[in-house]
């Protein structure tokens, strides 16, 4: 039987639907006598800390302390990379940055005392959008280029030009569990702390620094996480370091846990980008070359900015052969929160802008957008301006085939041109659009991850590695692996919380990589065990060690057929025990043969690429510039599936939140640069009702990856690109709203497609005007 | 009513708890978590997302087969004291005898969790809709208070759809029983007072007699569903020093249907509005369909969401346009206020302190065509950007006699616009939009700017007239 491969839930579902999967706060009635912390946060995005007098917060009932930067012991600062994130800023760059942190007996007590803490500032000219940022010339980092040929000279010779530019939203993660910490000290008198991480080993190596500590002192653990999206990458950091400095100064336990609104306010997002762009091509819409500028909005510190913006300029061609160009990137400093990864991890913004560069030059010329994409595509032979040779190129083109074939492109738009035709205030778009998606860390060195397998003489089986659990199926997949090259009943295998004592120097969990990284260094350490019991089972079962065949707790000697030679494997156990065999292994991996080189931004900083493609109908409400999915197809590269359920409910999920990024969910900052949108009332995510009507989702066949883990592939992060799909069907509907008869033009539309801003174009079609381009959320002031 | 009881009590996943200590602000949610019972969870402390969903049995009405229903809300958004003398389940309770109820093993077998968080609150929303009795079969909509960030929600419809009728488990045969009634209270603790009249002479009394010897009158606080203020006691910390909770008041929960007028209580749940008028008419089931979310619409009452007076509430609008009445009552005795003369300002209106809607009267004949609009970022459940009830009365060609049109989102408070109305009944939409434009001083905020604002405004009048000429044809 095979494990691998096979449809299995989720390994935690039954614990998901009874509620006792527990979270990092599900902990705190264990803890007696925990502390709670609520933090004194500035009414200014920029200011000096002038004094802080923490004195009346000290009457508060139930208050235990107040920390402020003088409790720090170690060097006060979370900032992984720069040391730029101080924990008790001197000034405050961003609206509710904590100064200070009040400790309390209760929850209400902590805040309560909070409020009394009187903080003398004295507030500094904030910088709250891209645009000021550049004229400032307030920059974290930047420019960087990476260039193909000459692209102004392509660009000047040729037949057509088009130049624009395309704001592009943030987005919030809105992991249903927020951010969360408990710190304790162990029976040794050494830091333990429980954190919603999806980087263990970064949060021990901040608690550590924080504390003073050597790390060996400090033990990070991740139960599981409810979501984390790429929000728990780095940004678990800070809370986890105030939990852990209550618990140093107070020897008690102590919870850090955001409520939403605080978790809003203080936590970074996706990053808001503005693009700026030329492009030439041909009367076809064969691209000639694109000059192309990035500007991220970073936020207050640099977070993970600068390998989030490589991404975007890695990305800027999605599946298109660019003949020449030139993509330069800057990230914006601003006093805002500090933007981070998020699925996709500037892919998306790169991506974003080559297809709206796309649909403007199909409506320039007046083709059909899909022809265009079509024409651009990259073949096999190509490669990408960063010189990776474009692997499984062909695949586009497959997958794009297959695609509008079976989800009936060609008639749905003979359809929709007769139903738009016969409405005058509802009109319909459909467009299919291509993702390739590159998978592996850009800093290479992240590429490499640590397992540590248990084999107990009763066959049963714990399995540590590095990957935390954030609801992507990365421990089920982990269970199917280690399932199958022991050849032990999957209840055997016990998939252990993530504890930075287990394995050491841990990657985060991102990338999409989890499994290719955290898998195949488990399947190193089951081989290792099993190539030690296989001596063993040959010399039980009187065979050849070549025909010892391990499977579902059982050893078989494959070669005797008709005759059902086998033993118990905790028999096989029994004897290695005595043997002296050890039943317990660590394994390792790091991908192979990447590298990249930033001062000539060439190389190969990708193990492969993830292709797919998405077909979406749209129907828009010409009143209000509302709209709603009829239909999605969305065909996904996944190599050969290790877990189907899971990697559907990944493409599923992630294109679901790619639609929220594009059309539902917007982050708005007012004047003073306080997010006006921070709560679950005023940011909306998708719900049920913007589910597509019909949605079909299908795996490509035949797409076996060799060198990734059964022939795998990475699904976290490529689908939520798919939703492309959904933005540029909106753009074609608002351009059926056209007058009979005329050609539209260029349909200017910035991100996030909100009925406001779609009815913003819907009015300049109608009236046939060109098209403005409005404010962008997250890029200025609500 | 009995004099102040030194604590409440309820039945919690079948077993009867009682508390005399707990703070009478303490949600319910907390509460629970603060038992180890933790898998109600909190995503936003602000009902949106359903995370915290338990079950609380209510009282069927209309068409079910059981005298009781089970009915979930967010426990983020309920005082404990309102609570007491309830029946509560919550998710550790579906698995009987460690046997998965039939959401659970849908959810869990067809990939319908990811992170898990979600989840426990999808299961409750799930089982109840499995075991509402009702022979319409689901309600596609039923879990639209619950929000899921990981799956995109195809594998949680697909679980909820391929459940059968509710099996014979102890948790259905409870339905056959009724539900709990709901007895008076007064509760006090050093952190402050819940008190539940179950009489309307003892509340307004106790409310005026709390004015009288407090002086911060807004310590004082009438609280119903509490789906608003428990936003408020959540996010903004706001503390009262005296609930007088609502639910217990005969005189709030009436309803009738006569040749005059629909009148309805003022303490209904939106939830029993639907059910106590099975025969509304599309445009009201409609509105009902986009208020707030099945959670909140099983604890929010009608008369909260006027009293509340939010310009964007999604009440007040439709209500103006059907020409609707409150009537109050206060220890003066009652009174009738047309509704376009209850609000003042922002988040103020005529009530005098101590004052409650008693209901809410929809004179008839209903006006010919009726639509509610709201315009939104999301489809359901969000809080509109604009939101318009208009209504006609037509002569049989047609002919347009009077015309009511009111907004919610345009102003600072929910408004009719008289003049605007004459012109539509005039035939004339071009000058209604003019007036409109002219009248109309939308703010911009993060639902939408001033110009859109406006533009929808004068979009829905197009909507509207598109909509009547469109059903003429039919």
């Amino acid at each position: 039987m095979s494990l691998v491969g096979h449809p299995v839930p989720h390994e935690s579902a039954r614990e998901h639907v009874t509620g006792d999967a527990l979270y990092t706060d599900d902990l705190i009635l264990r803890f007696p006598g925990i502390l709670h912390a609520w933090p004194v946060l500035s009414p200014h995005a920029h200011a000096l800390v002038v004094r802080i007098n923490a004195e009346a917060a000290m009457e508060q009932p139930g208050v235990v302390m107040t920390l402020t930067a003088s409790d720090v012991p170690g060097e006060g600062d979370s900032g992984s990379n720069r040391h730029d994130e101080p924990l008790f800023p001197a000034e405050v760059t961003y609206h509710s940055q904590p100064v200070a942190w009040v400790l309390g007996e209760s929850l209400e007590a902590a805040r309560l005392g909070a409020a009394r803490v009187s903080v003398e500032y004295r507030p500094l000219a904030p910088v709250l959008s891209i645009e000021e940022a550049i004229s400032a010339g307030s920059f974290h980092s930047g420019p960087f280029h990476i260039r193909r040929a000459d692209a102004r000279e392509a660009i000047a010779h040729s037949p057509h030009r088009i130049a624009g530019q395309l704001a592009i939203g943030g987005q919030e993660h809105f992991y249903l569990e927020t951010q969360c910490a408990i710190a304790r000290l162990d029976e040794t008198g050494d830091m333990v702390v429980d954190s919603s991480t999806q980087h263990p080993a970064e949060t021990q190596e901040i608690v550590a620094r924080v504390l003073g500590l050597a790390r060996h002192r400090v033990t990070v653990q991740c139960l599981r996480m409810g979501g984390a999206f790429g929000g728990k990458e780095v940004q678990a950091n800070p809370w986890a370091a105030i939990a852990a400095l209550g618990t140093w100064k107070t020897k008690r336990p102590v919870r850090v846990r955001l409520p939403r609104h605080l978790d809003m306010v203080l936590t970074g997002k996706r990053h808001p980008f503005l693009a700026k762009f030329e492009a030439g091509f041909d009367g076809q819409g064969v691209l000639r070359g694109v000059d192309l500028k990035l500007y991220s909005d970073g936020g207050w510190s640099v977070d993970l900015s600068d390998p989030v913006l490589w991404r975007a300029l890695f990305h800027c061609d999605n599946a298109y052969l660019i003949p020449a160009l030139n993509a330069g990137g800057w990230v914006c400093k601003t006093h805002k929160t500090s933007q981070t990864a998020f699925r996709g991890f500037g892919g998306p913004q790169g991506m974003i802008v080559i297809e709206d560069i796309l649909d403007r030059v199909a409506r320039t010329l007046g083709l059909p957008p899909h022809e265009v994409r079509e024409r651009n595509f990259y073949r096999e032979g190509d490669s990408t301006h960063y010189g990776q040779p474009v692997k499984d190129a062909g695949r586009i083109t497959r997958i794009w085939t297959e695609l509008k074939r079976t989800g009936d492109f060609e008639a749905r738009l003979a359809a929709i041109a007769d139903f738009n035709a016969e409405n005058e205030h509802l009109k319909r778009g459909v467009a299919i659009t291509p993702v390739k998606f590159g998978i592996s860390f850009t800093a290479t060195f992240f590429n490499q991850a640590g397992a540590l397998v248990l084999m107990y003489r009763d066959g049963s089986v714990q399995v540590n590695h590095g990957g935390t659990e954030m609801g992507q199926g990365l421990h089920t997949k982990i269970r199917q692996i280690a399932a199958q090259s022991l050849g032990v009943n999957p209840d055997a295998i016990r998939v252990m919380p993530t504890r930075t004592d287990k394995v050491p120097n841990t990657s985060a969990t991102a990338a999409s990589a989890g499994t290719d990284l955290n898998g195949a260094a488990v399947l190193d350490a089951c081989r290792q065990i099993q190539s030690r019991l296989i001596p063993v089972a040959a010399n039980l079962l009187g065979c050849e060690e070549s025909s010892v065949r391990f499977e579902n707790g059982s050893v078989f000697a494959a070669n005797v057929i008709g005759d059902d030679t086998s033993i118990e494997l905790v028999k096989v156990l029994d004897a290695a025990y005595r043997g002296r065999i050890p039943l317990f292994a660590h394994g390792y991996y790091r991908t192979p043969e990447i590298h990249f080189d930033p001062k000539t931004a060439t190389g190969k900083p990708f193990h492969y690429f993830a292709y797919g493609a998405a077909i979406c109908e749209v129907e828009i409400d010409g009143f209000t510039g509302e709209h709603r999915i009829l239909r999605a197809d969305l065909l996904q590269d996944v190599g050969k599936s290790l877990s189907p359920l899971v990697d559907l409910g990944q493409i599923e999920g992630g294109f679901m939140q790619g639609i929220g990024w594009l059309t539902v969910e917007e982050l708005l900052w007012d004047a003073q640069g306080r997010l006006a949108t921070a709560g679950a009332s005023t940011y909306k995510l998708p719900s049920w009702p913007e589910m597509p009507e019909i949605f079909n989702v299908s795996f490509l066949e035949r797409a076996e990856e060799p060198g990734v883990v059964f022939g795998s592939k990475a699904v976290g992060e490529p689908p939520l690109m798919l939703a492309f799909s959904v933005r540029e069907a909106i753009r074609a509907a608002i351009a059926a709203f056209a007058p009979a008869s005329t050609n539209p033009g260029v349909i200017a539309l910035d991100s996030p497609a909100t009925p406001e801003r779609v009815y913003l174009a819907l009015e300049n079609v109608r009236a046939f005007r060109p098209a403005t381009v409005g404010p962008v959320a997250g890029a200025t002031r609500g | 009513m009995r004099s102040a009881t030194a604590g409440f009590e309820f039945l919690l996943n079948g077993k009867l708890v009682r508390n005399n200590a707990v703070a009478p602000q303490v949600t319910l949610l907390d509460y629970l978590r603060g038992r180890g019972l933790t898998g109600a969870k909190e995503g936003c402390a602000e009902g949106e997302c359903g995370a915290c969903a338990v079950l609380f049995v209510g009282s069927a009405v209309g068409s079910a087969r059981h005298p009781s229903v089970y009915r979930p809300v967010n426990s983020c958004l309920i005082p404990v004291p309102a609570a007491s003398g309830c029946e509560i389940y919550t998710v550790e309770a579906l698995a009987e005898s460690g046997k998965l109820c039939d959401a659970q093993r849908a959810m869990a077998e067809r990939g319908g969790s990811q992170c898990g968080y979600c989840t426990p609150g999808f299961v409750v929303s799930m089982f109840a809709e499995q075991f509402r009795q009702c022979d319409s079969g689901f309600d596609p909509h039923g879990l639209g208070g619950n929000l899921c960030r990981c799956t995109g929600y195809r594998p949680i419809r697909d679980a909820m759809q391929s459940l059968g009728p509710p099996p014979d488990t102890p948790m259905r045969r409870r339905l056959e029983l009724p539900a709990p009634t709901v007895d008076p209270l007064r509760y006090e603790t050093a952190e402050g007072r819940f008190s539940r009249p179950c009489d309307l002479g003892e509340c307004l009394n106790l409310a005026t007699e709390r004015i009288a010897r407090v002086a911060e009158d807004d310590a004082v606080q009438f609280v119903a569903g509490n789906t608003d203020l428990g936003v408020m006691t959540n996010l903004r910390h706001r503390r009262f020093r005296h609930l007088i909770s609502l639910d217990g008041i005969p005189a709030l929960r009436g309803f009738s249907d006569t040749d005059d007028a629909i009148e309805i209580g003022a303490g209904l749940t939106l939830t029993e509005i639907g059910d106590r008028w099975p025969g509304a008419p599309d445009f009201f089931r409609d509105w009902l369909r986009l208020f707030a979310s099945p959670l909140i619409r099983n604890r929010a009452t009608l008369g909260g969401n006027l009293a509340t007076a939010s310009p964007i509430g999604d009440a007040a609008p439709l209500l103006l346009a059907l020409d609707a009445e409150l009537v109050v009552s206060g220890v003066n005795g009652e009174r009738t206020i047309p509704l376009h003369s209850f609000y003042v300002a922002y988040r103020q209106t005529v009530l005098q302190r101590g004052e409650v809607i008693l209901s809410v009267r929809i004179p008839k004949p209903l006006p010919d065509f009726v639509r509610f609009y709201k315009v939104a970022k999301r489809r359901v459940d969000d809080i509109s950007t604009v939101a318009a009830g208009i209504a006609i009365r037509t002569e049989e060609s047609g002919r347009i006699l009077t015309a009511r049109i009111a907004f919610g989102g345009v102003g600072p408070i929910p408004l009719r616009v008289p003049d605007a109305e004459q012109a539509i009944a005039d035939g004339d939409a071009e000058r209604a939009k003019d007036i409109l434009r002219a009248n109309i001083r939308p703010m911009s905020d993060h639902r939408g700017s001033a110009g859109y604002r406006l533009s929808m405004a004068c979009s829905l009048v197009d909507k509207f007239n598109w909509e009547y000429r469109k059903r003429g044809r039919q």
